[in-house]
Order: C-alpha cells, then sequence, then structure tokens
C-alpha cells in the first residue's frame, strides 16, 4: 500500500479565497458544506438526546404497574415525539450530515453541487425542528403516534393544535430532505474527480446516492399524507372522513408508502458507512464491491414493494396482502449478501480492534438479530399476533439502533477526528460501546417476550398480575444503561475538544480521499483536485489533476472546482461556487413563517413569509443567473 | 371470584388456548428454530472473521461463500417460510359453516356486543360456547382500534366505514383476556375485553338471559331514568334509551366495570358511578354527583340488573 499525498500548495493564500466571515455573519451565511455537514449532525444529536430523554421518562412510567409518574395526555405526546423526533430530526438528518460532509471530500471536489440549497435544507430542517418542538413548551405537542393515523387525528378526536405541528412540520421538514436528496444526487453525478469512474466509486457515496433517489420517489407520498389531512383539519375537506365517503385507510396507504422506504432511507447509508469501515480496520480491500453495491441498489427498489405489510391487521383482502408478505421476505436477500460480503473481507483480513471497529460489531450482532425478527412479521399470519405489541417494538429498535445508530456512533468515531482534529479516547470510546451493547440487549431484548406475552404498544400503564412486572423493570433499567453509554460519548466529545491527540490527515490508514487531506481539512478541500485511477486512491496512490481544467490552484484562488461528465468522469465544464450569502436562511426563514402562518391560520402571516420567500429566492435566482455567467 | 384472581396470568400468545393460536405459536417455534440456527452460524462466521490472522487462503472463493450465505439459504429459507405463509394463512381465514355470529363495535373505551340471531347485546364481555366456531365482525363508530385475545387468535382491526371479520374458537372453558391493540387515544390502556368460553349449555342459558328486557319493578328505575344516566346507556325495557354508553340491561351478570378497568362489586361500582374520570380520566362516562341516599338508590339498581 503506497500513499502518495498530494503537491504541498500555500494553503493560506487559497484558503482566503474561501473562508467565512467570522462570528454570527458567517454562521448565517456560509455556503460550505462541511460547515453545514457539521451543523447538521450536531443539530441533530441535540435532538437525538432529547428524544432519548423522553424515552426514559417514558421507561420511569412503565417500570411498575399502575404508576402515576406520568397522565395518558403527558405518554402519549412524549411516545409520538420521540418516535417523530428519532425518525425525522435525527437519523434522517444526521445521515444527510455525513452525506454533506463527505461527498465532496470523498468525491475529490471543491463542494456540493448546489452549495446554497444545501445551507438551505439545513436551516429548513432547524427551522422545521423547532416549530415541532414549540409545541412541547407549550404542552400542546402532538399525540397521535409517529405514524398518526385517522381518524384519531382528525379535526372530532384531536380538535387542537397538537396535531397540526405534526402534520405541518413534517410537510415542512419534507422540503430540506427533498432539496437535500436532488443535491446528493447531482453532487454524486457531476462533481466526481477527474477518473473516478461510477465503479470506482466509494461505496458510502453509493449509499448515499440510493437514498437520495429513495428520498425523491418516497417523501411526495408523506406530504401528500399529511397535506391531505391538514386539509381535513383547517378547511374541512373530507378524503379521510369515513362519513363523508373518505377513506381512513387511504392515509396508511399514503403514510407507509413513505414509512417503509424510510427505515431503509436509514438502513442504506448506514450501511455505507459499515462498509468503508470494516475494510479499514479489517486491512482488507471489501469483497465483492458490485454484489454490495447492487445489493444496496436492490434494497432500494424492493423496499417500495413492502408498505402494505404495516397494514396486514387491516382486513385487506389476504390474497393481495400475500404478495406484499413475500416481497418483505426477499428483502433478507440482499440484506444478507452484504452481511456475508463483511464476513468475506474480514475473514481475508487482520482486525485492528480501535472503537469504529466495535461499533460494527454492535451492528452486526443486534442487526441480524432485527432482520431476523423482521423476516417473522412478515409471515402475515405470525404478524396478526404480534402486531402493534412489543415484539415490533423490540424488532424495529434492534433494526434502527442496531441497524442505523451503532454505524452512525462509528462514523462518529471513525470520521470526528476528520471533522476536527482531534482524536477521540479509545478508552471512553469502548466503555461507551460495551455500556451501549449492554444496556440495548438489556432493554430491548425482553421486549420480544413481553410482546408475546401479550403487551400491546402505546399504553401508558398496565395492569399488576400480567407477567409483564419484571420484564418491564429489565426492559427500564436497560434503557438508563444504554443512556449512560450514550452520555460517556457525549463526554468523549467534549473531552476530545480540550484534550484529544492531534488525528494528523489519516488516522486509520483510511482508502478514500477525504484521508489525503488535513484534519480538519481546509475551506477549498483540494487546493489541487486528484485524478483517481483505483477506488482505494489513498492506498494505491492518486495523483494531482492540475492541468484538467478546473482542477488546478488558479481555479481554487477563483473558487472554481470542475464539472464531469456523468459516465467516464472527464472535466466537461468549470462551476463557480458561490460565495457566502443570506439568501438561504431568508428562503427558509419565509417558508417557515408561511407555515407558522398556516398553523395559527392567519393569512396576513403567510402573505409577510411568501413575501419574504419569494424575495429572497428572487435575489438567489438572480445571483444564479451572474454565477452562469 | 375477584378480578385479579381470575386474571392472574399473562394473556400469552405462547399459551395457546384455541386452534388459531395453536397454530400461530407452532409457525413461531418453527421460526425461532431456524433462527436460531442462523443467528448462531453467522455470528459464529462473523466471530471467526474477527479473530482469524492474515491472509490464508479458505477451501471456497469469496464469491460462493457470499452467494451461499447471501442468496441460497436465505432463498431457500424465504421459499420455505412463503409456503407456510400460505398456508397458515389459508387455515385462519377459512369460514365453518353454522358458526355463531358476534358483532363487535369499537368505541373511545370499550366494546359493544351484539348476538343478532339471539337478540342479546353486552358490552366488554363475549361469551362464547366451548369448541364451536365464532365469527366475530368488527367496525368502529370513530377511530381505529384492533381486537385481539392472544391466546385464541392473532388480531384484526376495527375501522370505521369498513366490516372486518375474525374467526375464532376456544377449545378449553376458561376466560381470556382481550386487549385493544391499535393506539386509540387517551384510554388506549384501559380498552381490554373479556372472552368467556362456557360450555355450549351454560353458553345457551346465558345468551338466552342477556336477550331478555331487566327485570320489572326494581326500586331505584324512576331515579335512573330522571338522572343524566338514561341519555347514554340503554335499559332495555325502561326507558333509559341512550347509546353513547355500553348498554346496561344485564350489567350486574357482568365482571368488570369501565372495559375490564375494575372488578364489578359495590364498591368499586360507586366509584364508578362517582369519580370515573379519576379512575378513566378521557372516558365519555362522567362524575356523577349523587346524594347518598341517591347513590345507594342507584347502586341497588345497577345491582338488581341480572
Amino acid at each position: 500500500m503506497t500513499t502518495t499525498a498530494l503537491p504541498v500548495v500555500d494553503e493560506d493564500v487559497v484558503e482566503t479565497a474561501w473562508r467565512d466571515a467570522p462570528g454570527l455573519i458567517g454562521f448565517l451565511t456560509s455556503v460550505d458544506h462541511k460547515r453545514i455537514g457539521v451543523r447538521y449532525i450536531y443539530t441533530a444529536f441535540i435532538f437525538f438526546f432529547v428524544a432519548g430523554l423522553q424515552a426514559l421518562v417514558m421507561r420511569v412510567q412503565l417500570a411498575e404497574p399502575d404508576l402515576h409518574v406520568l397522565g395518558p395526555s403527558a405518554y402519549n405526546q412524549l411516545f409520538t415525539m420521540h418516535g417523530t423526533t428519532m425518525i425525522f430530526l435525527f437519523n434522517t438528518p444526521v445521515l444527510a450530515g455525513f452525506g454533506n460532509y463527505l461527498l465532496p471530500l470523498q468525491l475529490g471536489t471543491r463542494d456540493m453541487a448546489f452549495p446554497r440549497l444545501n445551507a438551505f435544507s439545513y436551516w429548513v430542517f432547524l427551522l422545521s425542528g423547532l416549530f415541532m418542538f414549540t409545541s412541547q413548551f407549550m404542552g400542546k405537542a402532538p399525540d397521535g403516534g409517529w405514524f398518526s393515523y385517522v381518524p384519531l387525528t382528525g379535526k372530532t378526536y384531536s380538535p387542537a393544535l397538537n396535531i397540526d405541528f405534526w402534520g405541518l412540520g413534517v410537510i415542512f421538514l419534507g422540503i430540506s430532505t427533498t432539496v437535500g436528496a436532488v443535491n446528493f444526487i447531482v453532487t454524486v453525478f457531476k462533481m466526481r474527480a477527474p477518473g473516478m469512474t461510477l465503479n470506482r466509486m466509494p461505496v458510502f457515496v453509493w449509499s448515499i446516492l440510493v437514498m437520495g433517489f429513495m428520498i425523491l420517489f418516497a417523501v411526495p407520498a408523506l406530504t401528500v399524507a399529511c397535506g391531505l389531512l391538514e386539509m381535513d383539519r383547517k378547511v374541512g375537506t373530507a378524503f379521510y372522513d369515513p362519513l363523508r365517503k373518505g377513506s381512513p385507510l387511504l392515509f396508511q396507504h399514503l403514510f407507509w408508502f413513505w414509512g417503509h422506504p424510510e427505515v431503509y432511507i436509514l438502513l442504506v447509508p448506514a450501511i455505507g458507512m459499515i462498509a468503508t469501515i470494516v475494510p479499514v480496520f479489517a486491512k482488507a480491500r471489501l469483497k465483492a464491491y458490485v454484489w454490495v453495491v447492487t445489493a444496496v441498489v436492490g434494497i432500494g427498489f424492493v423496499s417500495f414493494g413492502l408498505w402494505v405489510h404495516h397494514m396486514f391487521a387491516t382486513g385487506l383482502p389476504s390474497q393481495a396482502m400475500g404478495f406484499f408478505s413475500g416481497a418483505s421476505l426477499t428483502i433478507s436477500i440482499p440484506s444478507g449478501i452484504v452481511i456475508f460480503a463483511l464476513i468475506a473481507t474480514l475473514w481475508r483480513g487482520t482486525v485492528r480492534w480501535s472503537t469504529p471497529l466495535l461499533y460494527t460489531i454492535g451492528f452486526v450482532s443486534i442487526f441480524v438479530l432485527g432482520g431476523i425478527t423482521g423476516v417473522m412479521v412478515a409471515v402475515m399470519p405470525f404478524d396478526w399476533q404480534v402486531h402493534d405489541t412489543y415484539f415490533v417494538v423490540a424488532h424495529f429498535h434492534y433494526v434502527l439502533v442496531g441497524g442505523v445508530l451503532f454505524p452512525i456512533f462509528a462514523a462518529l468515531y471513525y470520521w470526528l477526528p476528520k471533522m476536527t482534529g482531534r482524536m477521540l479516547s479509545e478508552r471512553l470510546g469502548k466503555w461507551s460501546f460495551w455500556i451501549m451493547f449492554a444496556g440495548f440487549n438489556l432493554g430491548f431484548f425482553p421486549q420480544h417476550i413481553l410482546g408475546l406475552l401479550g403487551m400491546p404498544r402505546r399504553i401508558y400503564t398496565y395492569p399488576a398480575g400480567l407477567g409483564w412486572d419484571w420484564l418491564n423493570m429489565l426492559s427500564t433499567v436497560g434503557g438508563f444503561l444504554f443512556g449512560l453509554g450514550t452520555a460517556v460519548s457525549l463526554y468523549n466529545f467534549f473531552w476530545s475538544r480540550a484534550r484529544g491527540a492531534p488525528a494528523g490527515p489519516n488516522p486509520w490508514d483510511g482508502d478514500t480521499l477525504e484521508w489525503s487531506l488535513p484534519s480538519p481539512p481546509p475551506h477549498e478541500n483540494f487546493a489541487v483536485i486528484p485524478a483517481v485511477s483505483s477506488r482505494h486512491p489513498m492506498w494505491d496512490g492518486v495523483l494531482p489533476a492540475a492541468n484538467v481544467e478546473g482542477g488546478g490552484v488558479d481555479a481554487a484562488l477563483e473558487r472554481q472546482t470542475p464539472i464531469t461528465e456523468g459516465m467516464d468522469t472527464v472535466v466537461e465544464d468549470i462551476m463557480q461556487v458561490p460565495e457566502e450569502t443570506y439568501v438561504p436562511f431568508l428562503s427558509a426563514l419565509g417558508v417557515g413563517i408561511v407555515f407558522v402562518g398556516f398553523l395559527v391560520s392567519q393569512v396576513t402571516v403567510i402573505v409577510v413569509g411568501v413575501v419574504l420567500a419569494a424575495a429572497a429566492v428572487g435575489v438567489w435566482t438572480w445571483r444564479t443567473a451572474e454565477d452562469i455567467r | 371470584m375477584t378480578l385479579a384472581l381470575l386474571l392472574a396470568k399473562a394473556p400469552s400468545a405462547l399459551d395457546p388456548k384455541g386452534p388459531a393460536a395453536r397454530d400461530l405459536a407452532h409457525v413461531f417455534w418453527l421460526m425461532v428454530g431456524i433462527a436460531t440456527v442462523i443467528y448462531v452460524v453467522t455470528m459464529g462466521l462473523f466471530v471467526f472473521g474477527l479473530f482469524r490472522k492474515g491472509e490464508r487462503p479458505t477451501r471456497f472463493t469469496d464469491h460462493a461463500f457470499i452467494v451461499a450465505g447471501g442468496l441460497v439459504v436465505p432463498s431457500a429459507v424465504v421459499l420455505l417460510l412463503a409456503v407456510v405463509t400460505i398456508h397458515t394463512t389459508h387455515r385462519l381465514t377459512r369460514s365453518e359453516p353454522n358458526a355463531l355470529q358476534v358483532e363487535v363495535t369499537g368505541y373511545q373505551y370499550w366494546w359493544a356486543v351484539k348476538y343478532p340471531a339471539q337478540r342479546a347485546v353486552t358490552a366488554n364481555e363475549i361469551h362464547i360456547p366451548v369448541g364451536e366456531p365464532v365469527d366475530i365482525t368488527l367496525t368502529s363508530v370513530d377511530v381505529n382500534h384492533s381486537f385481539w385475545v392472544p391466546e385464541l387468535a392473532g388480531k384484526v382491526d376495527l375501522i370505521p366505514g369498513k366490516t372486518n371479520l375474525i374467526h375464532i374458537r376456544a377449545d378449553h372453558p376458561g376466560t381470556y383476556r382481550g386487549l385493544c391493540a391499535e393506539f386509540c387515544g387517551l384510554q388506549h390502556a384501559h380498552m381490554d375485553f373479556l372472552v368467556i368460553a362456557d360450555p355450549p349449555g351454560l353458553f345457551r342459558t346465558w345468551v338466552a338471559d342477556q336477550a331478555g328486557d331487566a327485570p320489572t319493578d326494581v326500586a331505584g328505575e324512576a331515579l335512573f331514568s330522571r338522572l343524566t344516566c338514561a341519555g347514554c346507556h340503554t335499559v332495555r325495557g325502561t326507558p333509559a334509551d341512550g347509546t353513547f354508553g355500553p348498554d346496561l340491561t344485564h350489567l350486574a351478570s357482568r365482571t368488570t366495570l369501565g372495559a375490564v378497568t375494575v372488578p364489578n362489586d359495590r364498591e368499586h361500582l360507586a366509584e364508578w358511578v362517582q369519580h370515573a374520570q379519576s379512575l378513566k380520566r378521557g372516558s365519555l362516562m362522567p362524575d356523577v354527583d349523587l346524594s347518598p341516599d341517591q347513590l345507594q338508590a342507584v347502586l341497588a339498581y345497577l345491582e338488581a340488573l341480572k
């Protein structure tokens, strides 16, 4: 393995052209994908810890039978906000944050395809999160569950604003997710360094590409589901009203047409992270790269044919549901290919026992079990027993914590040194992993049994004597242990910022292009764009592409970067990376005001928002025209 | 017999008391067997990979390994489970002739129960004859609910505007706890019911009793009809004909109050009438303000509704 460094240039000179203004101005105006990516991750983690605390309060309430720590209203709000926050405000954005940070670095370019849109999508994410959490401070948090089924969430049974915070908030956030996905797709197709053909693309980039396409096809269904809900609630339409020939089941179809792919929207980038990290710590190339990429693309396709398996108990014709049962079973095949490719990679290498690797062990051992219970619930008649019970609660926590959260922690321990320039403590990292691993299994394994013993989900209390008591106590103890494990990592983060050892460019001997740069990377990323001739540029050697159009230092000084042609990855044009600007923030703020206007049903507020957003987008469009000239 | 004694056990899906639940328990144990083998083998290969050192050649190629573990084995398991799915679905959805017809309607947060052929009406308690097939049609008047008796069968949702069907049968006499499994609002946690499997003879007597009107000339009837009670509750054979709450014609024959929230005895009945909102906040049953004399009269009346 040889490592060829890129040529040394006077970074300070180049960086001047890319540096943000200091202080708050720079904070509000930056379009640097690295700042935005890190900001995404930090913001998402604030939501993670809030939603985690919500879960612990629920676990206190359920620790023993007939407790009155919480009333039913508070409990219903908590589980709704816990699920909503974890799915919408933590998992999806944190993965988008890694995508934002890593895509240009791994692709060998100087920014995302649409840097201003990138800033816009962050601001929309932040504002929609604040929008939804405002309800919590008002004591009017959504209380219809994270999938908010009608008719319970219709005006008749939920007259207050609680559900509107959810419905409008979800539509608002969908804007962020959608423009983010467009940005990922275009960046992958047009911004790759010369020579990085599709079959040399890092597997994490592939996973973000698949995620982007899945978002584009899935999110519109969610937006429609919530849009019709809000129309029923705000203007009295009857899409979901059975008394006026509407259909409550329509909401379930629309919601799960997004909701099931969403699970894989989260899982696919997590697989990308794991498939990046395992080879580095096994010191071996990923085996069967083509199989893994094909499997990930296959998961993307098949995930759109499964949504009815959330509706097996709704009494649809069983022959029709049988197809969805079959399709749900087949998803185990691409997942199996990924797992066996990882095992084959380990077999060919020698393992280095660092914290990121431990978290990948957490991924494999927990996610495989979650996948197995997933196959069980795909067997329709068996699902009739366990649907809407703690068995399913256990199943999706095994999938989402094992399959997504452990990879995110692996990625944090792997990439935070790149982002901050400081190593995290290995000792604290290992403690954190083992506490999380033990706490998770102690907390969630008993829930499988609880479900089989008849405990439905979403009950705020339960009577004594049903055999559920000690399992719930175990689950609560495990939950707190798991929380403690995450807190150790949080402490580790602050410790590393103050005392962590300098990371240097490539502390793990990683194979992808981000490791060719200093940690943290300079604002322009690559003063000279690299020319790629291998799937593992840092292991096989990388050459500067100073002579291609837009590749050299002169282009970097002009804030330019090459655009490459889709398949062969030869340079076809130059992109002007925009200057820092307020327009993304102001556009997002305008859109946010529109949603506040809808929430309080005030036309004046809506008009103010529309005017602000239109003005900001107008300036934006005009600037774009200038950039093109 | 107190409620606690009656139900001091888990409504366990793995302790089946009827053919449907038994089929599903068998499917579960079959899958647990397959899952254990797959999990142990996969983790074994994984752990072996973690501790194995160096680039030693293995007997088969990486691709053969990945195809075997990721494609061939899962495909075989999937195929087997698809057959199990089709077979079990067919068994569970098959209608039996001469099944007893019962209609269950979901309300926030209780269950209305009708036996149309026998003209019997009750609430939160479904008596069935042991060993005989029962078809239960399910719908809801308000939000989605889900009908689940883990020891007897899987669950089916109650959806307003839609009528669903579930087949159940109990092989042994006994009382089985049912639960609402679809989140339905504030008191989703207190929306249970009981399925009571009686020997056929006992069942026929019970259903005939439930079909009859309330006993007449009972003290307190006039008071009950004059109070707010009659606006929501029906007592057949009297002027009380409300439909928002459970039919109380034979209340005293039931085991529990408030959809298995408290046992049906004098003490709890008094508490329920006066402080329903403390026992089950958010249910439609209001706290009824009665003088001590009125309370005793109402309790005596309700206890006479056998």
